[in-house]
């Protein structure tokens, strides 16, 4: 049990943070209940899932900077099919946009391997090409989302009112893809290849093939987040939006080392709502909404300079 | 390992890159244009010339702080904000204070968005796309803060900006009088100056650098507040150049001011390139830009082309310069 406890200092601290926030919360607001927890989750699903993306990439030892771009191709993609679908079409319409983001985060991946660029500068170039695909596709936010899929991450679950349905559809799917991989062999080689690529080469491990599979696992999320991001709207976004810079901060935030290896998912789910609570807090004390983006942004990037600080002190012991 | 003795023409043309960037880059620039008059006849004027040139000094100048960063192995993302906001300050101070005044604000402004960059880089050790973006995100913030609370007071573009953005002496464009001293201050500097040697040496290899006495995060702190400071004043000139201020002026020059130096043949993981090519850069662009115009193709696709021409060149440099 103490050795548990060790382990997981880092992501049982965050979860206590988190907890304190909630109370402050309740503290700020007298009202906040079941319909305030389901906002802030609704709110906090597509950060969440583009958090998990690039933590699995982030894993695996790289980056992907094209996330939010990809999102935007998932979610436009999705709205304007979805436009006068039936309920059964949008199934398969669902499905297709999910193999759309494997094969994005694929193609990345993919680049990344064979032109021997690294990750950052390929991710980055993919950027653009990922949102020009999202303009062309729509030029202005528009379509729509079935009624069905909306309701998935509306409202409370049934039965336990206190619990919203966004959260339960965040952890559904995430233990869905992520637990299956992690119990496996290539979850080993996930982590192999981001903690010493060179020695997971020499052990046998295929350290193309695992990063294009960390990249393409990326795709799905942000092809996840996208959809997220129209089942909230009913519309689909063709400009990508604050979550590359939001994802990499909760990752960090969340104790996955930049560079690879060490870290697991939960961790950097929990930042994420402590992200979204203390932007929820800033709006409930009435503060002007851009000057809480500006907190919002200037508490992600001296998390990244925390963790940049950590990484380099961590690689000089 | 594989490679033979004997130089392929694929090597050959390596080496030629390596050595002179400009002449490839000034062939291509050629050929574009000869397309362009193919495309489209009797569109090659003094008149068109002098008019690409106006539209790609801003992007050159913008360019230059890629350039300048990407010698490092880094990148300024916040460059495209930077000058937006130094232009904003100043038409909307304008009417207040005065124009010098206003200047001073707007650029003083742009200084510190690139001490943060440099701070960020230099001491905290973080990658500079990220926290270059960071910046960028915190300072739209900031302006679109500052923006209501000046709505009222009305918008003013100093005169000799508008002299300098679009007016045009003997057929080319007044910019010029601003570029040629800066584009030569810039050549100077990477070459013959301590500080452009410093900036090569770091890319180059930086721990070889820190070994030989280097202080790189004073380096890095200088060179991140000079490319916004550049920013700031490639603003200044936009401003002259649109006649109107936005909130997302110079946003869209952000991504090809990056492809600008990466034509140019500076490579973005450090050490290797210069301001020479990047003007040609800036030029092909334009020449680029003004044909998809021609040929109707929409915005998206233009991002489409742009991404893919810096992955493309990026992996070429890789490839004809790896030496095993």
């Amino acid at each position: 049990m103490k050795r548990w406890i060790e382990a997981n200092s880092w992501t049982l601290g965050l979860a206590v943070l988190l907890a304190a926030l909630l109370l402050a919360t309740k503290l700020i607001q007298p009202g906040f209940g079941a319909s305030g927890l389901d906002s802030l989750a609704r709110a906090a699903l597509p950060f969440a899932l583009a958090t998990v993306g690039m933590a699995i990439v982030v894993l695996a030892g790289g980056i992907d900077l094209s996330i939010a771009a990809m999102m935007a191709v998932a979610s436009v993609t999705g709205a304007v099919l979805m436009q006068g679908a039936t309920d059964l079409q949008s199934v398969g319409i669902v499905l297709g946009v999910l193999l759309l983001g494997l094969a994005m985060g694929a193609i990345n991946g993919f680049l990344i391997v064979v032109s021997k660029v690294p990750d950052i500068v390929v991710t980055l170039a993919m950027l653009f090409v990922w949102q020009g695909v999202a303009l062309l596709i729509l030029n202005a936010p528009g379509g729509a989302a079935a009624p069905w899929l909306r309701a998935l991450t509306t409202g409370n679950f049934p039965g336990l009112d206190i619990l919203p349905r966004a959260i339960v559809f965040l952890a559904v799917v995430t233990a869905l893809i992520w637990l299956p991989i992690r119990r496996s062999k290539l979850g080993l080689r996930l982590y192999a290849i981001g903690s010493d690529a060179l020695a997971a080469f020499r052990s046998g491990v295929p350290v193309g093939q695992t990063r294009v599979i960390a990249y393409a696992l990326c795709g799905l999320f942000a092809a996840l987040g996208g959809l997220s991001v129209t089942m909230g709207t009913g519309i689909g976004e063709p400009i990508p939006g604050p979550y590359l810079l939001a994802s990499v901060a909760a990752v960090v935030l969340g104790g996955v080392v930049l560079g690879g290896g060490r870290g697991g998912l939960l961790g950097p789910i929990l930042a994420v709502f402590i992200l979204r609570t203390v932007r929820m807090d800033l709006t409930l004390l009435s503060v002007d909404p851009n000057v809480a983006a500006i907190v919002e942004g200037t508490i992600m990037v001296a998390v990244v300079m925390f963790g940049a600080v950590l990484a380099t002190r961590g690689r000089k012991t | 390992m594989t490679m033979t003795d004997t130089p392929t023409p694929l090597n050959r043309l390596g080496r030629l890159m390596v050595d002179q960037p400009l002449l490839p880059l000034i062939g291509l620039l050629i050929l574009l244009v000869a397309i362009l008059a193919v495309l489209n006849p009797g569109v090659l004027s003094m008149f068109w010339a002098g008019n690409t040139i106006k539209i790609a000094i801003p992007l050159a100048m913008l360019a230059a702080c890629q350039t300048l960063t990407m010698l490092t192995g880094g990148i300024d993302l916040s460059v495209g904000t930077a000058a937006t906001i130094a232009a904003y300050l100043t038409a909307t101070l304008a009417p207040m204070t005065g124009v010098p005044p206003a200047i001073a604000i707007a650029l003083a402004s742009a200084v510190v968005i690139g001490l943060v960059n440099g701070f960020g880089v230099a001491i905290c050790r973080v990658h500079p796309l990220i926290m270059t973006l960071g910046t960028a995100l915190i300072a739209t913030g900031c302006l679109l803060v500052y923006q209501r609370y000046v709505i009222a007071t009305g918008v003013l573009i100093p005169d000799f900006l508008i002299w300098l953005g679009t007016g045009r002496s003997f057929g080319l464009p007044n910019s010029l009088v601003l570029f040629i001293p800066f584009a030569a201050l810039v050549i100077w500097a990477q070459r013959r100056s301590g500080f452009g040697r410093l900036l090569y040496a770091i890319g180059a290899n930086e721990a070889a650098a820190r070994l030989s006495g280097v202080r790189v995060w004073q380096v890095h702190l200088t060179l991140y507040t000079l490319s916004s400071l550049i920013a700031g004043v490639t603003g200044l000139l936009y401003l002259g150049q649109i006649k109107t201020a936005s909130l997302s002026l110079a946003l869209p020059l952000d991504l090809p001011s990056v492809a600008a130096a990466v034509i140019g043949g500076t490579s973005i993981f450090g050490g290797r390139g210069g301001f020479g090519g990047t003007i040609v850069g800036a030029l092909i662009l334009t020449v680029l830009t003004s044909m998809l115009t021609l040929m109707q193709i929409p915005e998206g696709g233009r991002r489409i082309l742009f991404g893919l021409i810096i992955l493309a060149v990026t992996a070429l440099f890789i490839r004809l310069t790896e030496r095993s």
